[in-house]
């Protein structure tokens, strides 16, 4: 992350300069917030050094946790004068280390902005503060028949604010929509403390519609502190099939026949079969170990309708050449088949030191290429990688399995990675399907952006956040970033004339 | 499914749109021009962009379309129909010749709009040409998208004023199994009470109209959904060709209702008609005037010569909006003003997208 500094003299210099500004951070920030919501020594700032990514750590300048909104609006004020960059966190569980501290920034921890300000069945909103978990929201909306849609795997503790920096999606969102089709509102500070609100309580706003910008914007554009979400009525019931195929190629057909007959299942997932192993060794769920792949496919609704679209996915399977399907028959036994998949990333975590999630989405039709394509790149890598997908939309999840104490290692795991997603950009996709691009994926924006395209990307922040001190350097990778990388921009959608060939 | 596909009316437009910024001269952008009554007045030189037209690419089982810009609403429906699809969104057309990018441009929803989402919803992705003649793709083809900042859904609505939406992609759906209409004799608050009633409960509430004492509903989803909905809400059954009929005028503003706004538009030049975008469990809104509510509650029409003012202060109180929807008389500005700093990032936006203000100068607020 750091260029190696040229010499230790020059290290330490830098340490002096960073303590430097430290002192006076400390001493403009103290007199903002109570003693405790401020941290600065290096026991007590561990924790924030890394998201959910953890190969990548750095220790933030000083983390400071406010409790009130006066308290968040006073500190941007003081950043922003000090020209201090700010790094908004939730609760660390982002992939993609979108959180990962600024070695002369302050990380803004917004885990006490905990509460469920309103909610209204009536209306069938909520509007929570930005540290509020997901699943909190649904768990509260319960009594009242409601939950809240989207169910990113890390919903018992990812926060709202999280997944609306980040534009999360789930196992459901092929049906229910992404973190933007489910909130109407969003509210914070700019980066001078001025306060905000996108959207609204009506499903429009006067103007430009802002929102798609700021959700999913990373921490770039401004800080979310209260955000309002749509509720929806509870399905009454749900059932899921268990499809088994002995061919990738069959069971990625099976998927494009589903939607292809004009079903939009709840859930549509697959797993490979090391995926599947690994996962049946975790939860002992019954899963088909001979299986090629295996689908789990989802209906919710009244108990007509998800027993009309039951039967009609079983048809469509089982043309499609399933080898085995096995129909849930209740609900324990429904989140059996999901607790497989719910458990990919911890199951991988158990048959290998470390692995690396990867996030890329490409059209549900070249699922099978790109499962081929990675085949190829582990023998050529000489590193092992199971798959899940949210088939339905098209999004993978490969986990390439590493040793992180081996350099070498975790080098090549890297380049497996970034190999899985200049792929997926060539078969017309994208790097992140739901992950974000945090510091992760910076130098494969530069082959699915041109540089006009990034550059405009930049002068929209600047639109927000004309000093640039919001999470700098995340999401959108700069010029010289993108040329000193040296990949080549992968052209894509409408051309004035041919490209000419480069060489 | 090709990576580009080239058009060579595109050129042209790129030269033009350096030619102009580098003079500064505003450019009026034109589809089809059926919704040219919407918005602050035009101004500019005309500039036609239907010879950017055609469906780039179409996969019914990856559930998405590319469009260019003119291509007409009328053929992009069709090829979606042939294969059972639809934009379940009901974009208005308000004439022939609709185009794709006027669709995109002016971000108008029709009656299912608080079901299923809006235009912004089904956009994927979006290629336009910035002021600087620099032609960009955002976005993609594909539902799970979290690449950079999501531009091609702040296209929606924008009303051109960031730059010339060349193609869209868009997110499509299969059409629905079954669709039953249903109508109710009910007061206006006994209607927005039961709307929220049903809306609370899992039932495939599609659309919704209320308007001179009569609820109607349309349900749609899957056969055994939609019958054992219409047991259990009741009302009487609409003949499938009256309901169609009914839902197309809503659609397309040439029902009853808003045949008499127009009317009285023409005939009184105080009068305006106004959508009013609202929570939709507002209370009924005293306001003076004629209203019909759509999406249960969240829609309002009003025709009325109340004065501007008045109108959007009793909208905001509720915690909404007011669009000057069709006026002879659009003073107080067609949409409402903004507060900073919303005010300050429209602009700033603009600049950074249009840093000459040639694309469609003041159509939707007088500075942008």
């Amino acid at each position: 992350m750091n260029a190696a500094l040229p010499t230790e003299n020059a290290t330490a210099l830098r340490r002096s300069e960073i303590a430097a500004r430290r002192a006076e951070v400390v001493a403009e920030l103290s007199t903002l917030l109570p003693p405790h919501a401020l941290l600065w020594q290096r026991e007590d700032t561990v924790p924030y050094e890394c998201d959910g990514l953890t190969a990548y750590r750095q220790q933030p300048l000083v983390v400071a946790l406010p409790e009130t909104d006066a308290q968040v609006a006073a500190l941007l004020r003081a950043c922003h004068r000090l020209k201090v960059p700010v790094v908004a966190r939730g609760a660390g569980t982002g992939l993609s280390g979108g959180a990962l501290p600024h070695e002369l920034g302050v990380t803004l921890s917004l885990a006490k902005f905990n509460r469920i300000l309103k909610l209204d069945a009536a209306a069938r909103t909520a509007s929570v503060q930005c540290g509020v978990r997901n699943l909190a929201i649904s768990e509260a909306a319960a009594p009242h028949g409601l939950f809240y849609a989207p169910d990113p795997s890390s919903q018992i503790a990812c926060t709202i604010g999280g997944n609306v920096a980040e534009n999360s999606g789930g196992v459901h969102c092929l049906k229910y929509g992404l973190t933007l089709h489910n909130v109407l509102r969003v509210k914070g500070y700019m980066i001078d403390g001025e306060a905000v609100e996108f959207g609204g309580e009506a499903l429009d706003a006067a103007g430009l519609d802002l929102l798609p910008l700021v959700v999913g914007s990373e921490g770039m554009l401004c800080v979310i502190t209260e955000v309002s979400v749509k509720l929806l009525p509870l399905p009454q019931t749900a059932r899921c099939i268990m499809a088994s195929f002995d061919d990738i190629r069959k069971a990625g057909d099976a998927v494009a026949n589903i939607i292809g007959a004009g079903i939009i299942p709840a859930g549509l997932e697959m797993m490979d079969r090391p995926m599947t192993a690994a996962v049946e060794d975790f939860v002992h769920a019954g899963y088909d170990l001979d299986a090629a792949a295996i689908l789990l496919c989802e209906s919710d609704g009244t108990a007509e309708e998800v027993d009309e679209e039951i039967g009609r996915m079983l048809d469509v399977l089982t043309a499609s050449g399933a080898t085995r399907v096995e129909v849930s028959r209740d609900e324990a036994q429904r989140l059996k088949f999901w607790s497989g998949r719910k458990n990919a990333f911890p199951a991988s975590g158990r048959i290998s030191p470390d692995y690396m999630c990867m996030d890329s989405t490409i059209p549900r039709k070249r699922l099978a290429d790109i499962l081929l394509a990675i085949q190829q790149m582990e023998s050529r890598y000489g590193l092992r990688c199971v798959n899940v997908f949210h088939a339905g939309d098209g999004n993978l999840h490969p986990l390439i399995l590493f040793d992180a104490n081996d350099a070498d290692q975790l080098h090549r795991a890297e380049q497996f990675g970034a190999e899985i997603l200049e792929t997926s950009v060539k078969l017309g996709g994208t790097v992140t399907g739901e992950h974000g691009v945090g510091v992760e994926k910076l130098g494969s924006m530069c082959v699915q952006f041109s540089s006009e395209e990034r550059e405009q990307m930049h002068a929209v922040k600047r639109a927000f956040d004309a000093s640039e001190l919001l999470n700098p350097g995340k999401a959108i990778p700069t010029l010289q970033r993108c040329a000193e990388g040296g990949k080549m921009h992968v052209r894509r959608g409408l051309l004035p004339f041919a490209d000419l060939p480069r060489f | 499914m090709s990576m580009t596909s080239i058009d060579a009316a595109l050129a042209p437009l790129i030269a033009r749109i350096r030619n102009a910024s580098e003079s500064r001269t505003p450019l009026d952008i034109r589809g089809g021009g059926t919704k040219r009554f919407y918005g602050e007045a035009a101004q500019g030189e005309a500039f036609d962009v239907t010879g950017l037209s055609g469906i780039s690419s179409y996969e019914p089982t990856e559930l998405v379309v590319t469009a260019r810009c003119g291509t007409t609403l009328d053929e992009l429906e069709a090829t979606l129909a042939e294969k059972g699809q639809c934009l379940p969104f009901e974009p208005p057309h308000f004439g022939r010749g609709a185009t794709v990018g006027g669709m995109v441009a002016a971000g108008l929803a029709g009656p299912s709009r608080a079901a299923v989402g809006g235009v912004r919803d089904y956009l994927l992705g979006a290629s336009l040409l910035n002021g600087r003649g620099e032609l960009l793709s955002f976005g993609g083809q594909v539902m799970k998208n979290v690449a950079g900042y999501d531009v091609s859904r702040v296209l929606a609505g924008s009303l051109g004023t960031l730059g010339v939406i060349c193609e869209v992609s868009l997110k499509v759906l299969p059409m629905a199994s079954a669709t039953a209409t249903l109508r109710f004799e009910i007061d206006e608050a006994q209607a927005l009470q039961q709307l929220a009633v049903w809306s609370a409960q899992p039932l495939p509430l599609n659309a919704s109209a209320w308007w001179a004492g009569m609820l109607v509903i349309r349900l749609r989803g899957a056969l055994a959904a939609v019958n054992a909905a219409r047991v259990a809400m009741g009302g009487e059954r609409v003949d499938d060709a009256d309901a169609n009929a009914f839902w197309h005028g809503l659609r397309e503003h040439d029902d009853e209702y808003f045949a008499a706004a127009h009317r009285a538009i023409e005939s009184e030049r105080a009068m305006r008609l106004w959508r009013l975008s609202v929570p939709a469990t507002t209370p009924l809104l005293a306001l003076a005037g004629e209203q019909l509510i759509e999406w249960s509650g969240a829609q309002r029409w009003l025709y009325s010569a109340a004065p501007v003012n008045r109108v959007r202060e009793e909208v905001a109180r509720a915690g909404g909006h007011a669009t000057i929807f069709r006026a002879s008389d659009k003073r107080g500005g067609v949409f409402a003003p903004l507060k900073s700093p919303l005010d300050r990032i429209h602009r700033e936006l603009k600049k950074a997208f249009d840093p000459a203000g040639v694309f469609n100068r003041g159509r939707l607020y007088p500075d942008l």
